[in-house]
C-alpha cells in the first residue's frame, strides 16, 4: 500500500494509559495500521511496570522516510490518547503544545495515594477544563463504560482507536484496522473488536 | 503483529527491537538458545521458542545467566551456532563463566546478547554491561535501529566464527522495547549436526580441548583476535558518518543515542554544523576510522548511556593521534555537559548541542507555558503497588502482623521479583521489607544476620524470595544458611512462575521453554533434602499464615523454611477470572466511626478498595477488584463480604 501525505512528519501520538488498560496492544494495532499505509513508524514503550498500577505511555512516530527516536521531545506530542483521565493532563504537562488533539477516556483508576486520602483525585468538569485549555481540540470518551456493555472493559483500548481513526488526522480506517486484527487475534476476539472500533468510531462526532 | 512463521524473505514487518535480534539470529541459523528472563531482555527467547524444532533449534530458560551462557557455549564447541540473552545483570551473573570463555575461545559462532535498561526504568541497577567487553577483551557491538539490530545480530555470528570468540551484542530498554519497520532476510535452510571434537593437542582450536590454559600463550591469542576484529571493524558498514566535510561539531554516538543526536540537531536546524559519527563496532574501536573522523573538526561531543565508555575510548585514541590530528575538546559526561546517571533523550542531547553551538532550543510560547504552570500538579502521583490479587499482598500483610506481634523489631531481607516492590514502596511491603540487592541476596544477606544473635541481636529475620529466584541464586545462600546454623525464616513466595517477567517457565514449571513436558525440581523436597524444616501454606490463609510465622519465629534455632503457594493474579489460569464477587456490606461498614482508621484503603491499599468520599465508606472498584477474597480477612467489621463467583 503507498503512503499518503501526513500532516506533520514525523507525526508524533502518546498513548497513555494505567498497567492492565491494554495500552501496549493499543499502540501496536495503530502503528500495524500504519505500517500496512507504507510509513515507517517507531513505537516507544515504557511498560516494565505496566502491570503493577504505574502509568503506561507509548510514544509513535509516524514518517514517510525515517526511523526517528522511540521518545518524542518534549512538547511535540501531535495526538495525545488518554484510556485514563488524569493521564491525559500527565501526557499534556510534557509534551502539550497549542496544536496537540487530545481523546480522552474519562473511567478514573484511583492512584493507591487517592485511595489511601494521601491525595485527591480532580472532579471530572476539572480535568476536561484543563484537557481543553491545554489542546486545540479535545474529545471525551466513556470507552470503559462502552466496554462494559461489549462484555469487557479492556476493549476500551480498541474503541480509542476507533476514536483516533474518526478524527481524520492519520490515514487509518474500518478496513485497515480489520486486517490488522483479524491477523493478530483470535478469531473470537475478532466481532468484538470491530464492535468496539465502531462505538469509538461513531462516539466522534 | 509480531513475529511469526508465515512471514517471508523480503515482508516489511513491525517489529520490538527484541524480536528483530530473535529474527537476525535465526536468519544467522541459531541452532542453540539459551537465556534467563529479565527486563528489557525477555522478548528474545520467547520470540524463539515459538520457531523451535526438533534437530534444528532448541530453546531454554536456564537457571541462570552463567548455566545460560554454559549451555549455549557447549552448542559452539560441538559446532552448533549459538545464543546466550540476558539482561545487564545477567552479565555479572555469568561473568565468571565468560572470563574462562574468551580464553578458551569458541568454534561455532557464538554471541551473547545483553539489554540494559539506563535510567533503570525496570531495574534495581544502572549497571552497565558494555565495560565487561573491555574487561573480559571480546567484541561489542550495538545496533542503533531495528532493522540493524537483526542485521548486526546475523553478523555477529560471522565475526564470531572468523576470530573463535564469543560476541557482545549490547542493546538497551529504547532499543529492545520499541519497535518499528524491519525488512525480513532469509532463513537458513540446512542445519548442522553437533559433535563436540576434543582428540587433538591443546593448541589445536578445531580438535583441541576447550580450556584457558596455557593462560598466558591464550591471554596473548586473545589478544591477537581483538586486534583482527579491530581491522575488520575499519570497514564495518555499521559505522558510519552523516553530515558536512568539515563539521563545526562532531557527534560520537552509538545505540539509541543515534536517534536522538538526530532528532536534537534536527530540532536545532543545526544539520549544515553539526555531523554525526554513528559507531556500530564499540569495542575495540577502529582506530583508522576514528583518526579521520576526528581530524576533520575540534569540536567533539560524545552522547552515549550511561557511563562515558566511549568518551573515554576516543579520548586514549585521540591522545594517541594528537600529533596528526590536533588537540581537541571533548563534551559528553566527564565534562557535566550529559548527566552521568539515568538515560538521555533527544531533549537532553538538544540542551547540550545548544549550549556547544550556542543555539537557544525552541520553547513553547509564554502563554501555553503559563497554561502549563496554571494546572500544574493536578494529576496525583501514581505509585505502583501489588495488582490486585496478588498473592504477594496477603503474604507481606501476614509478615506485617506476625512481625507486629513478635514486638523484637523483625524485619525482611527482601529479593528481586514483583516482590521487590516491598522494599522499593515500603507501604506497599506495609514496611517490612529493609533490603533490596541482587538475585539471592535477601537469603545471603539473612544468612549473615542470623548469625549475629551471639552479637546480641535478636530482631527475627526473614527472607523472601520467588521461586524463579530461588533457583537461580538463592540455593547456595540457604544452603550456607542451613550449615552454618543461621537462625532465619525462608519465605519462598511461589507463585508459579517468573512472573514479573511474563510467566516463563523455570525448574519448578513442568514444562519447558518451548512448551514440552519437564520434569520439576520440587522446592520444599529441595529445601527437606539440604536438612531445613519445612512448612507449606497458601498466603490467602491471613491468619494460618500469621500464626504460621509466630510459631517459626518463637520455636528453635536454625533455618526454618515457609512456603506460601498462590499463582499470580495475572497468571494464565487466573487472568480475567474472579474466585469471588467482593460486596461492601453498608449496613456493617461503620466508616470513620470503626476505629479501624480505614485499614482496608489505608493500609491494605489494594487498588481494588475504594473509599467513597460521599458515603464515607469502603466500596469495592468492580473493574479493578480481582476477586481473591483476601481483604474479606481484613475487616474487623465483617463489612467485606466474598460470595462464590459464578464459573465461566
Amino acid at each position: 500500500m503507498t503512503n499518503e501525505a501526513l500532516r506533520k512528519d514525523p507525526y508524533n501520538i502518546v498513548i497513555t494509559g494505567v498497567g492492565g488498560q491494554g495500552n501496549v496492544m493499543a499502540s501496536r494495532v495503530l502503528a500495524n495500521m500504519l505500517v500496512r499505509r507504507g510509513f515507517r513508524v517507531t513505537i516507544g514503550e515504557t511498560f516494565g511496570m505496566s502491570q503493577r498500577g504505574g502509568s503506561v505511555m507509548s510514544h509513535i512516530r509516524v514518517s514517510s522516510a525515517a526511523v526517528w527516536s522511540p521518545q518524542i521531545p518534549k512538547g511535540r506530542a501531535d495526538l495525545v490518547v488518554a484510556l485514563e483521565p488524569v493521564e491525559a493532563i500527565r501526557v499534556l504537562a510534557d509534551y502539550g503544545n497549542p496544536a496537540v488533539k487530545s481523546l480522552v477516556n474519562m473511567r478514573p483508576i484511583y492512584p493507591v495515594g487517592v485511595i489511601t486520602g494521601e491525595a485527591d483525585y480532580p472532579a471530572p468538569e476539572t480535568i476536561r477544563k484543563a484537557v481543553a485549555a491545554l489542546s486545540e481540540t479535545s474529545c471525551f470518551l466513556d470507552a470503559t463504560a462502552e466496554a462494559i456493555r461489549l462484555g469487557n472493559p479492556i476493549l476500551g483500548n480498541i474503541i480509542m482507536i476507533g476514536a483516533v481513526a474518526r478524527l481524520g488526522v492519520l490515514p487509518v480506517n474500518r478496513e485497515l484496522f480489520a486486517a490488522v486484527i483479524r491477523e493478530g487475534m483470535p478469531a473470537s476476539r475478532v466481532e468484538d473488536n470491530l464492535r468496539a472500533f465502531a462505538i469509538g468510531a461513531a462516539a466522534v462526532a | 503483529m509480531s513475529m511469526d512463521r508465515g512471514q517471508r524473505e523480503g515482508d516489511e514487518v513491525l517489529l520490538m527491537g527484541n524480536e528483530a535480534i530473535a529474527r537476525g539470529a535465526l536468519e544467522a541459523g541459531v541452532q542453540v538458545a539459551a537465556g534467563y528472563p529479565g527486563t528489557p531482555s525477555s522478548e528474545i527467547i520467547e520470540t524463539l521458542s515459538r520457531f523451535a524444532e526438533t534437530g534444528k533449534l532448541y530453546v531454554e530458560w536456564s537457571t541462570n545467566e552463567k548455566v545460560a551462557m554454559e549451555t549455549a557455549a557447549a552448542a559452539s564447541f560441538a559446532g552448533l551456532r549459538s545464543l546466550c540473552v540476558m539482561k545487564q545483570n545477567g552479565v555479572n551473573v555469568a561473568s565468571d563463566f565468560l572470563l574462562h570463555l574468551a580464553g578458551s575461545g569458541t568454534r561455532a559462532g557464538m554471541v551473547l546478547v545483553t539489554c540494559d535498561d539506563p535510567g533503570a526504568l525496570s531495574s534495581v541497577n544502572e549497571g552497565e554491561s558494555r565495560h565487561f567487553a573491555r574487561l573480559m577483551e571480546i567484541p561489542l557491538l550495538e545496533p542503533a535501529d531495528f532493522q540493524e539490530a537483526k542485521e548486526m545480530t546475523r553478523w555477529a555470528f560471522t565475526l564470531s566464527e572468523e576470530i573463535r570468540s564469543i560476541v557482545m551484542v549490547r542493546s538497551v530498554t529504547r532499543m529492545s522495547h520499541a519497535s518499528g519497520n524491519v525488512i525480513l532476510g532469509a532463513l537458513p535452510p540446512a542445519a548442522r549436526k553437533a559433535e563436540f571434537l576434543c582428540d587433538g593437542a591443546v593448541s589445536d582450536p578445531e580438535r583441541g580441548p576447550m580450556i584457558s590454559a596455557p593462560v598466558i600463550e591464550k591471554h596473548r591469542l586473545q589478544q591477537e583476535k581483538i586486534r583482527k576484529a579491530a581491522a575488520i571493524f575499519e570497514k564495518s558498514p555499521f559505522n558510519a558518518y552523516s553530515g558536512p566535510e568539515r563539521p563545526e561539531l562532531l557527534i560520537i554516538t552509538s545505540s539509541a543515542c543515534r536517534l536522538y543526536s538526530l532528532e536534537a540537531v534536527s530540532l536545532l536546524e543545526a544539520e549544515d554544523r553539526v555531523g554525526i559519527l554513528k559507531l556500530g563496532t564499540t569495542w575495540p574501536l577502529p582506530p583508522a576510522l576514528l583518526k579521520r573522523v576526528l581530524s576533520t573538526t575540534e569540536k567533539i561531543l560524545i552522547v552515549e548511556e550511561v557511563l562515558p565508555f566511549l568518551e573515554e575510548q576516543v579520548k586514549i585514541l585521540a591522545a594517541e593521534q594528537v600529533r596528526e590530528i590536533g588537540v581537541k575538546t571533548f563534551y559528553g559526561k566527564n565534562d557535566g555537559i550529559l548527566p552521568m546517571a539515568g538515560e538521555l533523550n533527544p531533549d537532553l542531547v538538544m540542551a547540550a548541542v545548544g549550549r556547544i553551538l550556542g543555539i537557544d532550543p525552541p520553547v513553547l510560547s509564554s502563554a501555553y507555558r503559563e497554561k502549563l504552570r496554571a494546572f500544574a500538579g493536578l494529576a496525583p502521583r501514581r505509585e505502583q503497588t501489588f495488582c490486585p490479587g496478588c498473592p504477594h499482598r496477603a503474604s507481606f500483610w501476614s509478615i506485617r502482623e506476625a512481625l507486629q506481634r513478635d514486638g523484637r523489631g523483625g524485619f525482611v531481607c527482601g529479593d528481586i521479583g514483583c516482590y521487590a516492590m516491598a522494599s522499593l514502596f515500603p507501604a506497599a511491603g506495609f514496611y517490612t521489607a529493609k533490603t533490596l540487592h541482587a538475585m539471592g541476596s535477601g537469603t545471603g544477606l539473612a544468612s549473615g544476620f542470623g548469625k549475629l544473635g551471639s552479637f546480641g541481636m535478636d530482631q527475627p529475620v526473614i527472607a523472601v524470595c520467588g521461586d524463579s529466584t530461588f533457583y537461580h541464586a538463592a540455593i547456595p545462600a540457604l544452603i550456607n544458611a542451613v550449615h552454618q546454623n543461621a537462625n532465619i525464616i525462608f519465605i519462598a513466595l511461589d507463585n508459579n512462575g517468573t512472573a514479573m517477567t511474563g510467566f516463563q517457565s523455570h525448574p519448578g514449571i513442568d514444562v519447558n521453554a518451548m512448551g514440552d513436558a519437564s520434569p520439576m525440581v520440587d522446592i520444599a523436597a529441595l529445601c527437606g533434602a539440604i536438612g531445613a524444616k519445612v512448612v507449606v501454606g497458601d498466603p490467602f490463609a491471613l491468619q494460618e499464615t500469621r500464626e504460621t510465622l509466630n510459631r517459626l519465629m518463637e520455636g528453635q534455632q536454625g533455618v526454618k523454611v515457609l512456603i506460601l503457594k498462590q499463582s499470580c493474579a495475572l497468571s494464565p489460569e487466573k487472568k480475567g477470572t474472579k474466585r469471588y464477587l467482593m460486596q461492601v456490606d453498608d449496613t456493617l461498614c461503620r466508616g470513620d466511626a470503626c476505629g479501624c482508621n480505614r485499614l482496608c484503603t489505608r493500609i491494605f491499599r489494594c487498588p481494588g478498595l475504594l473509599w467513597n468520599r460521599e458515603k464515607k465508606k469502603a466500596q469495592i472498584d468492580e473493574v479493578i477488584c480481582a476477586g481473591c477474597g483476601v481483604c474479606a480477612g481484613i475487616c474487623p467489621a465483617e463489612a467485606i463480604r466474598c460470595e462464590e463467583a459464578a464459573k465461566s
